[in-house]
């Protein structure tokens, strides 16, 4: 009964959503204030019934209910409780139910929450948001339902990928999705604000914590999703571009520059059409990525059952939807009327650069993650573009943001003098010059572009600090400490990954017991292997004894694991955290004679990537907060004028 | 500069960074994006040495050969025409044996060796890389 009732909840969620574009279209038609009245409480009957579908999907997958192909293909009784929860959204259809789910829950937000938006262009939202939802519950039920019976039932599941059963599971793909399908919200709204002619400063307060929200989760999602392949996978690397990760990056490119046009937006009444162009291209690369993954084009540990009508399903949406959704766009955007001037060298201005490098980032990645899919379906030639092209393009491009992200912040509004800006980032400057000074005179020879980091990073972390600078900090908004602490974040995370890339040292030995290695500050000493089992894998474990000059002396105890259901080996990487970076092993094959082969990386400062992208979360958290209580003053404000 | 003038201008800026972010990236796809070779591919068309590129093809029964440097190993990729000596430093990844798919990348030296610079992991017993999917090896992998 609970797949039953999953699936009754799903068709009842489809029609309520179909209702929903009924009744926006109907109320944006007539002022038929009972239809307009009706619409919010539909998105939100709506929200609560995807979410009942999704409850009832975990619990067939806490019960293992093999009567469920998608339980009996996909889980297995012996697995830890976590994974089975987990394992709900680590599959195709599952993934795409929770895909559906929060796309639903998104509108749910905005009719609950939003009272900023005219009403018209609230409905136009809402109805948006809808004509979205019909085309994934229509991917949902007719070719991906979850919920499918299998008679007769399985004796035992066939178990999850085991790169999969890791706590990550739980947290990076919920994550990522809010914000990939939470973008969703900006492009309706663009898409509402089209349709009602109502491009302006308050629409754009009214877009911007919705923004904020998702981009805060997508930020995590990314941050999460790296370090999780960082120490799975045992390669020692924390991101490959590999296209399923650009899949994720594109939106975040987006939807970044879309958070700063909106600023510009709703302070200055400037770059109207070009949020509204960014707020559809966001989420188009989420659709653009979600066809990416989930359609079978690429192979790798995102892409699950390969189908090729769900491919075609997916595509025929993506078309539509971009599609329809730029053809409003140009039929509106004569009527957007223009924004206010300003000068190149002002706040706008900066933001306009940072847009529009974001925009030639995006675009490279774009063009790099589709090309060999372009060049194979045209030419049959396969190839495949990875880092080489990524790093030499996409690279110099991040560097002159950052550059560019140092100063933004130190200019006024409207007009500013070339002087004063000299002034503001002198010392900033001075901190890089420094930085030079010591790499070139204290540290080994590096590459070009860690070096520049470095320096960069150096720099743009006073840079960041600036905007405090001689302000009084208890009455500074909290949105400022928002844009200071994830611009310090972008430093921070900058840091990290130019002395992991600068200064890491890897070792590659055949290993007995008894032989000692320097890796870094550490030596690392093999003293045997031992077999060890868990609850559904057996495993080769070795012992390792590591010392750091005179330290205590510890141990760390990498696996080659084999797992029983599918059968499948990983290897457990064993890493060591210290405050200024990691030791990572991973133990390889034996060669039968008692000989191992051992892999060692020092990683200095790694972890700084993934702190700094806390770190920008964190302050885009503490922006939305602000932005959201600041609107709220002026609410009230108005209601009493 | 009248709004329209600016508006106009911040259009032609747009669009500039778009071709340039373009040709940027043309430009960075000649050198670097790496084609898909077979065995048979390379015994009609060998690619320049040190060119980089990815291998496919199946690793060939009793093949596998450690080195006595306890870390090394010689393998033989084939496909039903041909097959490549190829040469590896590092951990093989999770499921690399005899007689099962194989995806390297690397470049060919000058004896003819193909040295991987890396194996591509594959993620489970089902799994097969796209580009194999095309390859005849000549028989069933793992048969």
């Amino acid at each position: 009964m609970i797949a039953e009732t999953g699936l009754a909840a799903l068709w009842l969620a489809a029609a309520l959503c179909g209702l929903q574009l009924v009744f926006g279209v109907m109320a944006l038609r007539s002022d038929d204030s009972g239809v307009a009245t009706a619409i919010r409480p539909v998105a939100v009957v709506q929200g609560i019934l995807t979410a009942l579908a999704f409850a009832m999907l975990i619990w067939l997958f806490l019960r293992t209910d093999l009567s469920v192909e998608l339980v009996a293909a996909n889980s297995h009784s012996a697995k830890p409780w976590l994974y089975k929860f987990a394992g709900t959204w680590g599959n195709h259809e599952g993934s795409m139910l929770l895909w559906v789910a929060i796309l639903a829950a998104s509108g749910a937000l905005v009719a609950v929450f939003e009272r900023r938006l005219k009403e018209k262009t609230l409905i136009a939202t809402l109805a948006a948001q809808a004509a979205i939802g019909l085309g994934f519950y229509a991917f949902l039920l007719f070719a991906s339902n979850p919920f499918a019976r299998l008679s007769p039932a399985a004796a035992e599941g066939r178990g999850l990928n085991p790169l999969l059963q890791d706590p990550g599971l739980a947290f990076h793909p919920p994550t990522l999705y809010f914000g990939y399908v939470g973008i969703s919200i900006a492009f309706s709204f663009a898409v509402g604000a089209l349709i009602t002619r109502d491009v302006g400063p308050v629409f754009a307060r009214a877009m911007r914590p919705w923004i904020l929200a998702s981009w805060i989760f997508l930020t995590l999602g990314i941050a999460a999703g790296s370090y999780w392949a960082y120490y799975e996978l045992g390669w020692g690397g924390w991101w490959f571009w590999d296209p399923v990760e650009n899949a994720s990056l594109m939106p975040w490119l987006a939807a970044t520059a879309l958070l700063h046009s909106v600023t510009v937006l709703a302070t200055r009444d400037a770059l109207r059409a070009w949020t509204i162009m960014l707020a559809v291209v966001a989420f188009s690369m989420s659709m653009l990525g979600t066809f990416l993954v989930r359609s079978g084009v690429l192979t790798s540990v995102h892409a699950f059952a390969v189908d090729p009508r769900r491919g075609t399903f997916i595509l025929a949406l993506l078309i539509i939807y971009i599609g329809g959704a730029l053809a409003l766009y140009a039929l509106r955007v004569g009527t957007v009327r223009e924004g206010s001037r300003f000068e190149f060298m002002s706040r706008e201005g900066a933001l306009v650069v940072n847009n529009v490098l974001l925009s030639a980032i995006l675009g490279i990645v774009l063009i790099g993650t589709l090309y060999p899919l372009g060049v194979e379906a045209v030419t049959g030639e396969q190839l495949s573009v990875g880092p080489p092209y990524f790093n030499a393009t996409a690279g110099p491009l991040a560097l002159l943001l950052v550059a560019a992200m140092a100063v933004g912040p130190l200019l006024r509004w409207r007009r500013d003098e070339w002087r004063n800006v000299m002034g503001r980032i002198s010392l900033p400057v001075l901190i890089s010059s420094l930085a030079l000074f010591a790499l070139v005179m204290f540290a080994s020879p590096i590459g070009i572009l860690p070096m520049l980091g470095l320096i960069l990073a150096a720099g743009v972390a006073a840079a960041s600090l600036a905007p405090l600078w001689k302000r009084n900090l208890r009455r500074t908004p909290l949105f400022t400490y928002g844009m200071v602490i994830a611009h310090l974040g972008i430093a921070v995370s900058m840091a990290g990954m130019a002395f992991e890339s600068a200064f890491s040292e890897e070792v590659l030995v055949a290993v007995r017991p008894g032989d000692t290695h320097q890796v870094g500050p550490y030596s690392v000493t093999f003293d045997n292997t031992r077999p060890v089992a868990g609850p559904n894998w057996t495993a080769v474990e070795a012992g390792l004894t590591v010392q750091r000059g005179d330290g205590q002396p510890f141990t760390l105890a990498p696996q080659a694991r084999m797992f029983s259901s599918p059968q499948t080996e990983t290897s457990e990487a064993a890493i060591r955290t210290a405050w200024n970076g990691q030791l990572y092993t991973v133990l390889g094959n034996g060669d039968g004679s008692g000989r191992w082969q051992l892999r060692l990386w020092w990683k200095p400062f790694v972890t700084l990537i993934w702190l700094g992208g806390i770190l920008v979360a964190f302050g885009g958290l503490l922006s939305l907060i602000g932005r959201v209580r600041r609107e709220r003053k002026t609410m009230e404000r108005e209601a009493w004028a | 500069m009248k709004a329209k003038h600016q508006r106009l201008t911040l259009a032609i800026i747009a669009i500039v960074a778009v071709i340039g972010a373009g040709f940027l990236a043309l430009y960075g796809l000649r050198d670097n994006a790496a084609l898909f070779r077979t065995p048979s591919d390379i015994a009609a068309d060998p690619l320049p040495v040190g060119q980089a590129f990815r291998l496919g093809g199946m690793v060939a029964d009793g093949s596998i050969e450690e080195q006595a440097d306890g870390i090394t190993i010689r393998f033989v990729v084939q496909d039903a025409e041909a097959e490549v000596s190829v040469l590896y430093s590092g951990i093989t990844p999770d499921l690399f044996a005899e007689n099962s798919g194989v995806v390297a990348e690397g470049a060919l030296d000058a004896e003819g060796v193909f040295v991987a610079e890396s194996i591509l992991a594959k993620h489970d017993e089902n799994y097969m890389p796209p580009e194999l999917a095309d390859v005849d090896m000549g028989r069933e992998p793992g048969q």
